[in-house]
């Protein structure tokens, strides 16, 4: 299935077996709502109805009578902690409109939580709900980024005078005269509509308040425990020791959504508070469809100046963003204007995006968060200028990818970290011929043109990408030798099932020099590690990764050194043969960990420490990278259309995937097959449609359809290696390549498909059979 | 609205039949997970669609969240929990980690019971088979290829017992 060049020696690259296994399949698993909490109460939201009102009055009298029923609280009776939950990246010129926690006066898109019910249980929580009346003042809604920006259309903040929050450009070079001078040009308009994360499990947040200890305990399904311990800091004017967040050892998939920070779990905990018992609330998937943060949605329109032979001369894309009611944080747009030069080389560039605001959920990071649209768009270009010069997409591709001998590449424009976008390695060109040699790619064309001869539609799509991942600011860890003699490895990162328990055993186990059987994994929990940023942008393996590997290595040292001591020997004469530190492999010359767990952890009350050993055998390590890593890829996709359905069949599906060193190969198998399972709902099933009045229009999974084992194909995989040179392990991220350029090759192979039908154009994604036969027709009738 | 009914009901679960008060409105699958803390059955969507909560009803793969407790009075009911009573992993659950078939977990109760179900009623052969066997689950974070061919490889595994 798949085939990782190049092995590395030690546990790291080495496919083990994932240690969380066999709690989950034996239904042993702890999620969030799997957690005793005795005496733990149910919370349900009032949720708005209307994209865009005022709230008038909220009549929970009935509600608070029923019985069973401990309290009902709207937006106003909880105006402490009405403070805005702030843009997680912004930006100087960006016009914030406050995200509320439950906003007492309007509601700004359907789904926005306005009360909350609390009983004895989620049944009744949700009678209780039935009781509540709003009476709500309709406004006008924005249900578009067209509708946004149309002249004289409704705005989504009630006294704006326009619905654009912020304009973001990049540019390189002198795109407008460079435009001017090109032989050719092309220019198209495309779509991608939203779609979300869709995490099996739901968020979930539960709380306990101690009034003994002053401390607020917070389970929360969040991928970023510090972020939201940081942001209850500072709403509730707590000091942050005094919260404590605990993502649970099992969550039930995140892919972005779950890394943003909600109302709910700012009105959770404080209500518990409150009430002075523990309160649980369980997004349901109803709740999930209306609430959870999503993406996606962008509209391209995009021009390219190329000359005889295809090579780029200049790009200029104009792209219109959905932010979704408020700001959650301009990473995604900001990701989209850096990811559209993608592989090739571009001396002129001009991106310009708007992002608007709409009545509909917020938007925020979702899998490939911003980078699959602008692959879609420059994707499409590349192909778009092969047909105009009726040269190989294949050809047009390989005269302008970035060479392997380029490397640090400086594209001229800036990542959304801030540092000046730079490729740190690659090698684009091994990516695509990989990819072209496990199509059999010029038999594979002359076998279509005989297919086509036939009258078969069949088509060929390939697409290429560079992801930005491995961001900072830093990502820590820390090891420490428990007093029961093994090894603790603590990340602040948590995870949501991507195997961190088993991986940084695996990295810690290179680093220390000892089996991985005698070390331990714990993620995710604020009280165990100070500082941590989450798992996020594919960046843990590129961040964890380096920081667990140095405080392993600092770890080892101060293992070698405490045995010397107790051995009489020099460190360097210590290895590690199981859990015995011996001196030259020598078992009976040796202290097993407990042994020195027992010197230099718990000593001996009151009396003074062997000479020369160091107290406590723990350590820590930071690793901030000096600029973010770049992932990179090929897809290729052959698929057959029936003109009669528009419906599409996947022939072949070829990946090839470089994340630089990795740790686990089965692993990141799984990561990118994953991802490319969610790129192909993206690239033909997905859609988050809400009709003009803003009101959603898919909101569960018979109008929103994610795709099962019939609808994603088999995939020939294969991985190229090029180390990052950012970090110590070489890490890239792995999690979101499968997924960003899938709408994208499926498109382009789709209408490669078409185009002995007068070329029908593809451009919208997801590309449903309603789509192909509508573009078949529009086709036919000009 | 709020008036609810108790309904004293037989069930065998996991070999064991258990006597119980329920309401009228509790699903199967809340009565799993509150009530017994049978918390293995996770529910994923609660409109019968994605299968997480899928449990195994008197032989039949069943969504528990679309059934009300009362309708397993006289069943015998399965759930994950009763694939591996003294812990070890069976061949499936085998099968289902050598492939890399899970990832976060959350789905893969769900898909252990399907596929229980099914492979009780024949081997499955080919991919094509197992696709479709896997097809009434959704899992978000594989991608699929790990649990067709853990289908196939437990398949394998019970034909030749």
């Amino acid at each position: 299935m798949s085939d990782h060049a190049g092995a590395v020696k030690g546990m790291i690259g080495t496919s083990v077996a994932r240690r969380e296994d066999d709690r989950l399949l034996t239904g042993r698993g702890r999620y969030l709502d799997d957690l005793e909490l005795p005496g733990a109460l149910a919370a349900a939201f009032v949720r708005s109805t209307f994209a865009h009102a005022n709230i008038r009055s909220i009549d929970a009298e009935a509600a608070r009578a029923l019985p069973g029923v401990i309290a009902v609280y709207t937006g106003a009776d909880l105006m402490e902690i009405q403070k805005p939950l702030a843009p997680k990246v912004t930006h100087p010129q960006l016009r914030d409109h406050p995200r509320l926690p439950m906003p007492p006066r309007a509601v700004h898109y359907v789904g926005e939580p306005i009360a909350v019910v609390i009983a004895r249980t989620r049944y009744l929580a949700e009678d209780a709900i039935e009781l509540i009346e709003v009476d709500y003042e309709e406004l006008p809604a924005v249900g578009s980024t067209a509708a946004a920006l149309a002249p004289g259309g409704p705005m989504a903040h009630e006294g704006d005078d326009t619905n654009i929050a912020v304009t973001l450009s990049q540019s390189a070079g002198n795109t407008d005269q460079a435009m001017r001078d090109a032989p050719h040009t092309v220019s198209a308009e495309f779509t991608v509509t939203r779609g979300g994360g869709h995490s099996m499990e739901c968020r979930a947040v539960a709380a306990r308040h101690d009034p003994a200890t002053g401390q607020l305990v917070v389970w929360d399904t969040t991928q970023s425990p510090h972020y939201a311990r940081q942001q209850l800091s500072t709403i509730y004017d707590m000091p942050e020791d005094d919260i404590r967040i605990i993502a649970p050892p099992d969550v039930g998939g995140g892919f972005g959504p779950k890394a943003q920070f909600y109302g709910e779990e700012v009105v959770i905990p404080w209500v518990a508070k409150k009430i002075g018992r523990p309160v649980k609330w369980v997004e349901d998937r109803s709740e999930n469809f209306v609430s959870a943060m999503m993406e996606r949605s962008q509209t391209h329109r995009i021009e390219v100046g190329f000359d005889d032979e295809g090579h780029l001369i200049a790009v200029r894309d104009h792209v219109e963003h959905d932010q979704g009611a408020y700001c959650a944080g301009l990473q995604v747009p900001s990701i989209t204007t850096s990811t559209v030069p993608g592989p090739y080389h571009v001396p002129n560039i001009h991106v310009e995006l708007l992002a608007c605001y709409t009545n509909m959920v917020p938007t925020s990071s979702v899998r490939g968060a911003g980078r699959p649209q602008a692959v879609f768009a420059m994707e499409r270009m590349m192909d778009r200028i092969a047909e105009h010069l009726d040269i190989d997409p294949a050809l047009v591709r390989e005269r302008n990818l970035i060479q392997a001998d380029e490397f640090p590449y400086e594209v001229g424009i800036t990542f959304r970290d801030g540092s000046p976008l730079t490729y740190d390695s690659g090698d684009f060109p091994a990516l695509l011929s990989g990819t072209l040699d496990r199509l059999d790619y010029p038999n594979l064309r002359a076998e279509q043109a005989e297919l086509r001869a036939e009258g078969r539609l069949v088509g060929i799509g390939l697409a290429c990408y560079v992801e930005g991942c491995g961001l900072g600011p830093y990502e820590g860890a820390k090891v420490r030798l428990t007093n029961r003699g093994r090894i603790l490895v603590t990340l602040a990162a948590a995870g949501q099932g991507q195997g961190y328990e088993t991986v940084y055993a695996q990295i810690a186990s290179d680093a220390l020099g000892l089996d991985m059987a005698y070390i331990d994994v714990t993620t995710g929990d604020t009280s165990k590690i100070p500082f941590g940023q989450g798992t996020f942008a594919s960046r843990i393996t590129a961040t964890a990764g380096p920081a667990t590997y140095q405080a392993a290595q600092q770890m080892r040292e101060r293992l070698t050194e405490t045995a010397a001591i107790l051995l009489k020997c020099h460190p360097a004469e210590i290895t590690f043969v199981g859990d015995r530190a011996c001196l030259d492999g020598d078992t009976d010359k040796a202290k097993t960990l407990l042994e020195l767990a027992q010197v230099a952890n718990v000593g001996k009350h009151g009396i003074t420490l062997p000479k020369g050993v160091r107290a406590g055998l723990e350590t820590s390590a930071y690793f901030a990278p000096e600029r973010a890593a770049y992932a990179s890829g090929a897809h290729a996709a052959v698929v057959e259309v029936d003109p009669d359905t528009g419906g599409v069949t996947i022939l072949k599906y070829v990946i090839g995937h470089d994340c630089g060193n990795v740790i686990n190969p089965k692993l990141v198998d799984g990561q990118v097959l994953g991802g490319f399972a969610h790129g192909i709902g993206n690239a033909m099933y997905e859609e988050a449609a809400y009709d003009a009045d803003a009101q959603p229009q898919a909101a569960s999974y018979l109008d929103y359809s994610l795709v099962s084992a019939t609808e994603v194909p088999d995939v020939e995989l294969f991985h190229i290696h090029t180390p990052s040179p950012l970090n110590p392990l070489g890490a890239k991220g792995a999690g979101e390549g499968g997924t960003i350029p899938a709408p994208a090759a499926i498109a382009n192979a789709v209408e490669d498909a078409l185009r002995p039908l007068g070329a029908p154009r593809i451009n919208h994604a997801p590309v449903t059979p309603a789509r192909i036969v509508d573009a078949i027709e529009h086709a036919a009738a000009t | 609205m709020t008036e609810t009914t108790g309904h004293l009901i037989s069930v065998t679960i996991n070999g064991a039949t258990q006597q119980h008060v329920v309401d009228d409105r509790t699903t199967l699958a809340d009565f799993l997970r509150e009530r017994l803390r049978l918390t293995g059955t996770h529910l994923g969507c609660e409109h019968g669609v994605c299968g997480a909560c899928t449990v195994i009803v008197d032989g039949a793969a069943v969504r528990s969240c679309l059934m009300l407790a009362v309708q397993s009075d006289g069943s015998q009911v399965e759930t994950v929990e009763g694939l591996s009573p003294e812990g070890e992993l069976g061949p499936l659950q085998q099968a289902f980690k050598d492939n890399r078939a899970l990832q976060c977990g959350f789905c893969t109760s769900g898909f252990l019971m399907s596929v229980t179900a099914a492979l009780r009623e024949g081997p499955v052969h080919d991919e094509n088979h197992a696709r479709d066997v896997l097809s009434g689950n959704i899992c978000r974070c594989t991608g699929y290829s790990g649990l067709v061919q853990a289908v196939l490889d437990a398949s394998k595994e019970t034909d030749g017992e």
